[in-house]
């Protein structure tokens, strides 16, 4: 978006003296503090990248790229550091996650943008966005006093595992999924609504044949950031997983994610151990932003077939 | 099935949806609330943590947590506003403003226990601040330093333009229009930005755990080291040790977050009455 040149400020370089000397370079100094404190943020970021990275370059070295990437055991007494068992978890416990609150963050989103009434909305949308504020520690609390005495009684075991911590993350991305959701789903414009309904197609038909197919691409977006947010979800399931750095072995077995073992091992990690751990953020940091650089292609792949 | 039919099992579906949402979030207050609530006495306000079994208050823990929160605020605010007027007024669409809407966006992403690490690691370790409430602060900022560079463009942006054309009709520099007639415009959905950036930054945990530390004094000084409510409810429930004293931690940070959201929302209410 390009402002007109009329909203520009007083020319500074035209012949007209519109503007004193003094006027001109208070505007110009002004302008390049704010530049510097927008640049600010590309600095945090890189910084961020960084420093993780010089932390957790000794990987490559010790234990080494192939038993760090490849290894099955994560075992910091064994000196063992290999990220599958924690890849597996953290992709099963995001999986869960998804198939729970995706469908009822895109259903939420739907009630709220094409069937709920003023009144209801006015219940309904605070919700979300009271759930997008609870903190993920009281999320874990809850989960864990709750919760996990219930999926305990179901499955047989402690209830730390897959499943409580699925259940738990998918409530944590509902608000997410929901109101990015309900954004794309308003973007759609109401002359194709109409349109559908002229035709004789119920809401329910509208719904699934004409909005829903219309705001696909931003309900992608909505879930990957739903994913981002579950992937890099800590304290909620340190706290009801269960933490042990093994496979899958079912929905009640423990498990660890690549989060939650950083929590669990900072505390009284050091040298290898610890590089290891930095090595964990760095795979974080690559997939959350791998996951940012998906949504915004497709953002500008959506910008352009519109 | 007739397409009636189908129209009213779906609807149903959806409303589910709707409500259910509703329910969990009634459900988390409701527990928090009935088994928290008999904790909240004045000396478990104001007094601290005793023994190994943190018998007594939680007092230091609230006052780190408005402490680190406070201090990354002052530290976080002016930068992303000011970064956001660059953004919304000044920028050219080119190369560069591309790449800080990425790095904003990817520091929005970033998990917040990588956050932690690199504090951590930066704060900490290489600078030397050691586990402080500075190191703390500093380390909120990265995560509270998109929410409110976002929204404060947002709120620029919704300014109409023809109240600029009137400041620049009067002869107005770009300063003067946007100190005096565009900032004070989009100040509450600004402020809105700020407090929800807040509740963020005492939610949050990962973040503080290792740039704070855990200790259970009173933190004095921005170099002293504090434990968070947050990461109090950690251990006590991690633990297993005074869970009563973790059900009115609980309790008092779900009171926190609810007072941000319903201040959030009363500013929306009045913003609306004004220009109503």
């Amino acid at each position: 978006m390009t402002e007109p040149e009329h909203m520009k400020g007083a020319p500074s370089k035209s012949g007209l003296k519109m503007m004193s000397r003094a006027t001109y370079f208070r505007e110009a100094m002004l302008k390049n503090i704010f530049l510097v404190c927008a640049v600010l943020a590309v600095a945090a970021v890189a910084l961020i990248f960084i420093f993780t990275t010089a932390r957790g370059w000794g990987v490559i070295k010790d234990p080494g790229l192939a038993a760090f990437l490849g290894g099955t055991e994560w075992s910091s007494s064994l000196g063992r550091f290999g990220i599958l068992p924690l890849v597996v978890g953290t992709l099963a416990i995001t999986f869960g996650a998804l198939m729970l609150g995706a469908p009822l963050a895109i259903g939420t989103a739907v009630f709220l943008s094409e069937i709920a009434s003023p009144r209801m909305r006015a219940i309904v949308r605070p919700a979300v966005e009271m759930l997008a504020g609870v903190p993920s520690v009281v999320y874990g609390f809850f989960g864990l006093v709750m919760l996990r005495p219930i999926v305990a009684e179901l499955t047989g075991g402690m209830g730390f595992g897959t499943l409580t911590a699925s259940v738990i993350l998918a409530v944590m991305i509902v608000p997410t999924i929901s109101t990015l959701t309900e954004d794309a789903l308003g973007s759609v414009p109401p002359g194709i609504r109409e349109a559908s309904y002229a035709m004789g197609a119920t809401t329910w038909q509208t719904i699934y044949k004409v909005l829903l197919p219309a705001a696909k691409i931003g309900i992608i977006d909505a879930i990957i950031l739903g994913m981002g947010r579950a992937i890099g979800e800590t304290m909620a399931v340190v706290m009801v997983a269960g933490n042990a750095p093994q496979f899958f072995k079912g929905l009640g077995a423990p498990i660890a994610t690549i989060t939650s073992q950083i929590v669990i091992d900072m505390s009284y990690a050091t040298g290898t151990h610890k590089t290891a751990l930095f090595g964990l953020a760095i795979i974080l940091l690559l997939m959350s932003m791998g996951l940012v650089a998906l949504v915004r292609a497709l953002s500008r792949l959506n910008a352009k077939k519109a | 099935m007739s397409k009636r039919w189908a129209n009213r099992i779906a609807l149903g579906v959806l409303w589910l949806c709707g409500l259910t949402t509703v329910v969990v979030l009634g459900a988390v207050i409701v527990y928090v609330f009935v088994r928290g609530i008999g904790q909240i006495t004045p000396e478990f306000v104001f007094t601290k943590p005793q023994g190994v079994n943190a018998e007594g208050g939680i007092g230091p823990t609230i006052v780190a947590t408005i402490y680190v929160t406070g201090l990354s605020m002052l530290i976080t605010t002016p930068i992303a506003v000011l970064a956001a007027v660059y953004l919304a007024e000044y920028a050219v669409q080119g190369k560069l403003v591309n790449a800080i809407r990425f790095a904003a966006d990817t520091l929005a992403g970033v998990p917040s226990i990588v956050m932690g690490l690199f504090g951590f690691a930066f704060f900490v370790d290489a600078i030397g601040l050691g586990f402080s409430v500075l190191s703390g602060a500093l380390a909120l900022s990265f995560l509270t330093l998109p929410i409110i560079m976002r929204a404060t463009e947002e709120a620029i942006r919704a300014v109409p333009r023809f109240i600029r054309w009137g400041s620049y009709g009067l002869g107005a520099s770009k300063w003067q229009t946007v100190s005096k007639i565009v900032l004070p415009a989009a100040l509450p959905r600004i402020l809105t930005g700020i407090i929800l950036a807040m509740g963020r930054a005492v939610g949050e945990t990962a973040v503080v755990i290792f740039t704070m530390g855990q200790a259970v004094y009173m933190p004095i000084t921005p170099l002293d080291s504090g434990r968070s409510m947050t990461v109090h409810l950690y251990t006590l429930a991690m633990e297993g040790i005074n869970m009563d004293a973790a059900y009115g931690t609980a309790l008092l940070l779900m009171a926190m977050i609810l007072f941000f959201n319903l201040s959030t929302r009363w500013l929306a209410a009045r913003n609306r009455r004004l220009k109503g």
